[in-house]
């Protein structure tokens, strides 16, 4: 097994470019060194992105913020102004893990992992994130529902990877929120997960949303009718009812250790309706 | 007993533990820190079906690899003969034993041992298991307790018949025993009651959990000589068993304990000591083995799983008439599930003139259940304390009073055999009932539950050493375990007997070369008969010092007296010489007959049964079925708290299991038998953000068969909390639950059944 | 083939080689002698492992040994200082707040790293801080009151 730790993004193209059977990239390794050690996977080259300073760094873009993929949760949780334009991407990623995990763990890793039940993943799919990707041609930008395509794996290419995370600045008027199901407090992985976004105008009527679900399905659900039965309104018990409504219509989950279908579809509801009111809330609505 | 109300110096007060500037600052060695020169690595290598027959093992390519040293399979044990020796609290079969840390024929649960591997290093010793090919023949398997005595279900050992039931049977069975304990008719209780409330339980098999997985080093010589170095509850039966399991002398195996990361009940059985010793005897180099996490979920512990019905009437008043009690606890591959103790606690808090209680002991394909924390009891308790809340509903009687008015007190046969002595149950109702806990105001979707707890608490084979230094001080040689503080308790007897200062005592725990035989730190045993031990090795001191100090002024040794910590002459007949401290004499050892050095070795009887009564409230999410539990309090008599702070932490610590026991913890298996979430992530044990502040209640009602009133502390905790956690549930949700665990999911289907 | 690694632990240079596959863990323990780092589940989840890495609490199950290169690794070996215990250490003997011992050294380096952060923490906020260090003996309450019990005395000074 061979360890390589590229200076610059170029660097870890042209390594990732090599032919080299089982490449991976290592960024926190919270999702990566559970799988080696468990013998689940084993790679015979680990690329270590955290010594590429686009990918370590949270740059101001001007009007957009640019997250690099190696950036851990922890720092996220200390940057002011990301807190205040995307407090649900924010808590979505501190609910990962522990303290310990935080330390360690990046937006990107949780995508590029592409678990169904990931955390940050519905809250950057609420938010309209999208992805910056290094590859042999260059740079290209993909939305984020783009690039988890089935449980464990995604669109990124093996000779590409995930260089930043593209966030928006704060704009008034337009707020998030997260909110998953876990059995215990601390510790667990989501068994829903429901990310809101809202942009509701001076008056609190609803001016657009995005409503995305975590660990229903076997990718991030995007609630195509969430835009249709909240605009106009001012997310009143009657609406965000049929918004519950149209969160359990949309979930397709499994029977697993985790949860029944019965009760993931049931929970979904639930959290959609009550992380709607948060973001509402948040955005100047209540 | 008039020493137990004595005002004491050391004993009941908050002492700092020895051990504990090493545990704070890393020095302190747990199984996995020690390592010897030349040590090899041991693997092994577990069956991936939970029944199969075994039809080849194939270890060619493995033995070949370099860097492997050593190979062993079941063909490398002695079968040795069927029988059950008592072990404590619980009984063994070394034949059983044997099998189950190496499978012979047949694998019978994921995760049995078929091979192991030592070499040079981690890496090579699993590249190795990878290359053993075992041929496999996979049988149809049984997780189910209920399945498994179904006639038709699949049998896991051909010549277990089952034993208790007239006439013996022909066929053979999963269930290894029946039994039964019985008093007065219940038919003619049952029509005396005004309620009659029968309810069907299932509880799943729980984890110890211990943080500290299991681990050894093991190293024979050339001239058979062997010793190990384990995490373990006993040296002393890491011993037997090896000695039992390889067929060597016990002489020939020295074992000494390495500091222990938890219990519960889980270290009292042997898993990688015989493996990595019969490598090691192949090898003739050390093996030190580990298990992952995964392997202590997938091959240890658990304690059973069970199917119970109870029947229980009571007439309006609250007085119960009849119990009747049906429980089948799930023994894992081989018979010995704790259910005779089930059987015996299951009605113990309770004087009641009619009960039946019938027991099964039953095989499934899962590991072999080993004890945790007052093992069996959990789960009959359980059971029978949900009926009596829901009893105390019907009959809108406070849970507490209606406890109170069965209460088992001082002179009350208990079911199982003997008239309890001085018990303290009531004192913790009362004590409950005058708590600020109780008297608080719930809001909605709270509610509030109650229930109580028994257990023996066991006494056994002790032994102490207490070496008198020139200067002084003295080591105090033990033959248990210290799992959480029982050092500095037994210290604190010996500088109490002594009359020295604590921080003279220095105690170590003994490998088994240097004092006698110790049973196990279980069973709530260690500061009850260690402490035994301890005062009489002490006393065995002061006669020496009485004897020495005799010398020293020639006088007759009736002559000198022994008070707080001084000889002196008994009045002025004796003589006039000055007072001597325990140092004085110490100092003058050499010359008045050489070292000064105590013993003791006993088999301790008369310890205090244990009760305990816990207050829990919770608040229920009706959308999701969370439920938060937000204030607890643990009430029990310990007959006298030598170390308050370890003994709340006992409380608070099994209290905080039984949560997790009733909330999230169990075992989840697919259709193929598998273990589904054999790691912390999703075998869920309380985290610090689940739980409140643990409130405790110390009752001291003194044991007056203790010098000190010590009863035993570490069991009782973990009984009541399944049920005040339900009754709990039961008072926020209207509805009882009667299924382990009460997880989310559980319960949000009975808030929309009720709706 | 092996790495050669230069790190500085506990405020001293130190030196190793290791196999890309092997963790922080295990290197800290079995070639560093450094045993006090307990590893109670090498997945993550129980903390026991817990160090502070270039000023970051992580799991050193987590981390790679030859990720190591260049950066600061603090254990519970290096908590004290000389023969002065650090408060924390202090006041878990104290308040009795171990039992059996083997979360201890991942709890201590937790809690320094929270009260290195913040000094006046609610019980919640210790409560949710410490969730990834398991403890199995005590149910917590004496790991979190000693840890309050700590940040005041720190908070007085
Ligand atoms: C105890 C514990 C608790 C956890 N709890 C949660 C939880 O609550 N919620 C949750 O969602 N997850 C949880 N996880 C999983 C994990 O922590 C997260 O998925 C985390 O965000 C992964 O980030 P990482 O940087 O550590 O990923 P890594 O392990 O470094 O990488 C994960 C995967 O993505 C690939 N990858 C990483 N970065 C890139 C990149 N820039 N470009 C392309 N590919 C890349 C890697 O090759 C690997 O396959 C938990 C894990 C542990 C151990
Ligand atoms: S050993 Fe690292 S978290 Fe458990
Ligand atoms: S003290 Fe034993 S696990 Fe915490």
């Amino acid at each position: 097994m061979i360890y390589e730790r590229p200076n610059t993004v170029s660097e870890a193209v042209e390594i990732l470019s090599k032919s080299h059977e089982k490449k991976s990239i290592l960024a926190g390794g919270t999702d990566l060194l559970v799988q080696m050690r468990s013998g689940y996977y084993r790679p015979s080259h680990i690329v270590d992105i955290k010594n590429i300073p686009e990918a370590t760094q949270i740059r101001d873009d001007g009007d957009t913020f640019l997250v690099g993929a190696g950036v851990p949760g922890a720092q996220l949780s200390e940057h002011v102004e990301l807190i205040k334009a995307w407090p649900g991407v924010i808590e979505a990623m501190d609910l990962i893990g522990s303290t310990q995990i935080q330390g360690r763990a990046t937006l990107g890793g949780n995508l590029c992992n592409a678990s169904p039940a990931a955390d940050s993943v519905p809250a950057m799919i609420a938010a309209d994130a999208t992805c910056i990707i290094a590859g042999p041609n260059g740079y290209r930008e993909e939305k984020i529902e783009n690039v988890v395509t089935a449980p464990g794996v995604s669109s990124i290419a093996n000779n590409e990877f995930v260089v930043s995370i593209r966030l928006a600045k704060f704009k008034t008027g337009r707020a998030d929120a997260y909110l998953r199901f876990i059995p215990r407090t601390e510790m667990d992985i989501a068994v829903v997960g429901a990310a809101v976004c809202v942009l509701i105008d001076k008056k609190g009527i609803c001016l657009n949303a995005k409503v995305s679900l975590g660990a229903v399905a076997p990718t991030q659900v995007v609630i195509e009718t969430a835009p249709q039965i909240l605009i106009g309104t001012r997310l009143d018990e009657e609406t965000l009812d049929k918004l519950a409504k149209a969160a359990r219509a949309s979930c397709n989950p499994i029977d697993d250790k985790r949860g029944t279908i019965e009760y993931r579809t049931s929970v979904a509801g639930v959290l959609t309706k009550r992380a709607a009111k948060i973001a509402f809330d948040r955005a100047g609505g209540a | 007993m008039a020493t137990a109300l004595k005002d004491f110096k050391w004993v009941g007060t908050r002492a700092v533990r020895p051990d504990g500037v090493e545990k704070v600052t890393g020095r302190a060695k747990f199984g996995a820190d020690f390592s010897l020169p030349g040590m090899l690595i041991g693997k092994v290598l577990r069956s991936p079906h939970a029944h199969a027959k075994i039809k080849s093992i194939n270890i060619e390519a493995a033995r070949t690899l370099n860097g492997v040293k050593a190979i062993i399979t079941g063909s490398d044990f002695n079968e040795l003969p069927s029988e059950w020796v008592p072990a404590g609290e619980v009984q063994i079969n070394f034949r059983d034993l044997s099998r189950s840390i190496m499978a012979r024929n047949k694998v019978l649960f994921e995760g049995h041992p078929v091979a192991a591997v030592a070499a040079t290093s981690e890496i090579i010793a699993r590249e190795a298991l990878a290359l053993i090919k075992v041929e496999y023949e996979i049988l149809p398997h049984v997780i189910d307790v209920e399945a498994a005595m179904s006639p038709d279900a699949p049998i896991l050992h051909e010549d277990l018949f089952t034993a208790g039931v007239e006439p013996s049977p022909k066929t053979a069975s999963n269930i290894a025993k029946r039994v039964d304990y019985s008093s007065g008719n219940i038919d003619d209780g049952f029509k005396e009651a005004d309620v009659i409330i029968e309810k069907h339980f299932t509880t799943q098999p729980v984890h110890q959990g211990y943080i500290e997985p299991h681990a050894t080093v093991a190293s024979a010589s050339e001239d058979g000589q062997c010793s190990i170095w384990t995490s373990t509850q006993g040296q002393y039966v890491v011993r037997a068993y090896c000695s039992e399991v390889l067929q060597l002398d016990i002489s020939s195996i020295r074992v000494t304990p390495s500091e222990i990361g938890g219990g519960f009940g889980g270290k009292t059985t042997v898993y990688l000591e015989p493996l990595a010793l019969a490598l090691s005897k192949k090898a003739f180099r050390p093996v030190k083995m580990v298990m992952s996490r995964e392997e202590v979920f997938r091959s240890s512990g658990p304690t059973s799983g069970s199917s119970m019905k109870i029947k229980i009437g009571a007439r309006s008043d609250g007085t119960i008439t009849a119990a009747d009690v049906e429980l089948k606890y799930q023994a894992g591959a081989f018979p010995g599930s704790p259910i005779m103790p089930g059987c015996m606690c299951a009605l113990a808090p309770y004087n009641i003139s009619n009960a039946k209680v019938v027991g099964y002991d039953v095989v499934v394909n899962r590991p072999k259940v080993v004890a945790y924390r007052a093992p069996g009891a959990p789960i009959s308790e359980y059971a029978v304390e949900c009926v009596i809340n829901e009893i105390a509903t019907k009959l809108n009687i406070d849970p507490l009073d209606i406890r109170e008015k069965n209460a088992a007190k001082e002179g009350t046969r208990a079911l199982y055999g003997p008239q309890f002595g001085a018990i303290g149950y009531i004192e913790t109702l009362l004590a409950a009932r005058g708590s600020n806990h109780y008297k608080s105001k719930l809001h909605e979707n709270q509610g509030r539950g109650v229930a109580s707890g028994f257990w023996f608490n066991i006494g056994g084979e002790s032994c102490a050493t207490i070496n008198i230094n020139t200067d002084g001080t003295a080591e105090l040689v033990l033959g248990n375990p210290d799992i959480g503080g029982s050092r500095a308790s037994l210290a604190m007897i010996a500088a109490e007997a002594l009359g020295i200062d604590y921080n003279k005592v220095h105690p170590i725990i003994s490998d088994t070369s240097g004092l006698g035989y110790n049973f196990l730190t279980g069973g709530s045993r260690t500061t009850f008969a260690g402490g035994l031990a301890v005062n009489e090795a002490a006393e065995d001191v002061v006669r020496q010092i009485r004897e020495r100090a005799s010398k020293i002024w020639d006088i007759p040794e009736e002559a000198v007296t022994w008070e707080d910590g001084f000889v002196r002459p008994a009045g002025t007949n004796a003589g006039n010489f000055e007072p001597l401290s325990l140092a004085d004499v110490a100092g003058m050892a050499a010359k008045t007959g050489g070292p000064i050095s105590g013993h003791a070795q006993l088999n301790a009887q008369g310890a205090g049964p244990g009760f305990g009564t816990h207050i829990c409230d919770v608040e229920v999410d009706e959308e999701t079925g969370r439920v938060t539990i937000l204030r607890y309090t643990v009430v029990q008599d310990v007959g006298k708290a030598i170390h308050p702070s370890y003994v709340e932490g006992q409380m608070q610590g099994g209290a905080s299991q039984g949560i997790g026991w009733a909330l999230n913890e169990e075992y989840i298996y697919d259709e193929e038998g598998k273990l589904q979430n054999a790691g912390f992530l999703d075998y869920r044990i309380p985290v610090a953000s689940d739980l409140p502040m643990i409130d405790t209640i110390i009752v001291e009602v003194p044991n007056p068969r203790h010098p000190y009133g010590v009863k035993g502390v570490g069991e009782v905790p973990i009984v009541p909390p399944m049920a005040a956690v339900a009754g709990a549930i039961a008072d926020a949700i209207g509805v009882h639950l009667t299924d382990l665990p009460m997880s989310p999911p559980r319960i949000l289907k009975e808030l929309n059944k009720k709706q | 083939m092996k790495t050669h690694i230069t790190t500085t632990v506990n405020g001293e240079p130190e030196e190793f080689l290791c196999e890309t596959e092997q963790t922080l863990l295990d290197i800290l323990r079995d070639e560093l002698n450094l045993t006090g780092s307990k590893e109670g589940c090498s997945s993550g989840d129980c903390g026991a492992c817990s160090i502070i890495l270039n000023g970051r609490l992580v799991c050193a199950c987590l981390v790679l040994a030859v990720e190591a290169e260049g950066q600061k690794i603090e254990t519970i070996e290096g908590m004290a200082d000389g023969e002065e215990l650090h408060p924390l250490q202090k006041n878990f003997l104290k308040d009795a707040a171990l039992q059996c011992g083997i979360c201890t050294p991942g709890f201590l380096i937790a809690a320094k790293a929270l009260l290195e952060k913040n000094l006046n923490p609610t019980e919640k906020e210790v409560r949710y801080w410490l969730a990834g260090n398991l403890c199995r003996c005590t149910g917590y309450d004496k790991i979190i009151r000693s840890v309050l019990n700590t940040a005041e005395e720190m908070r007085r000074k």
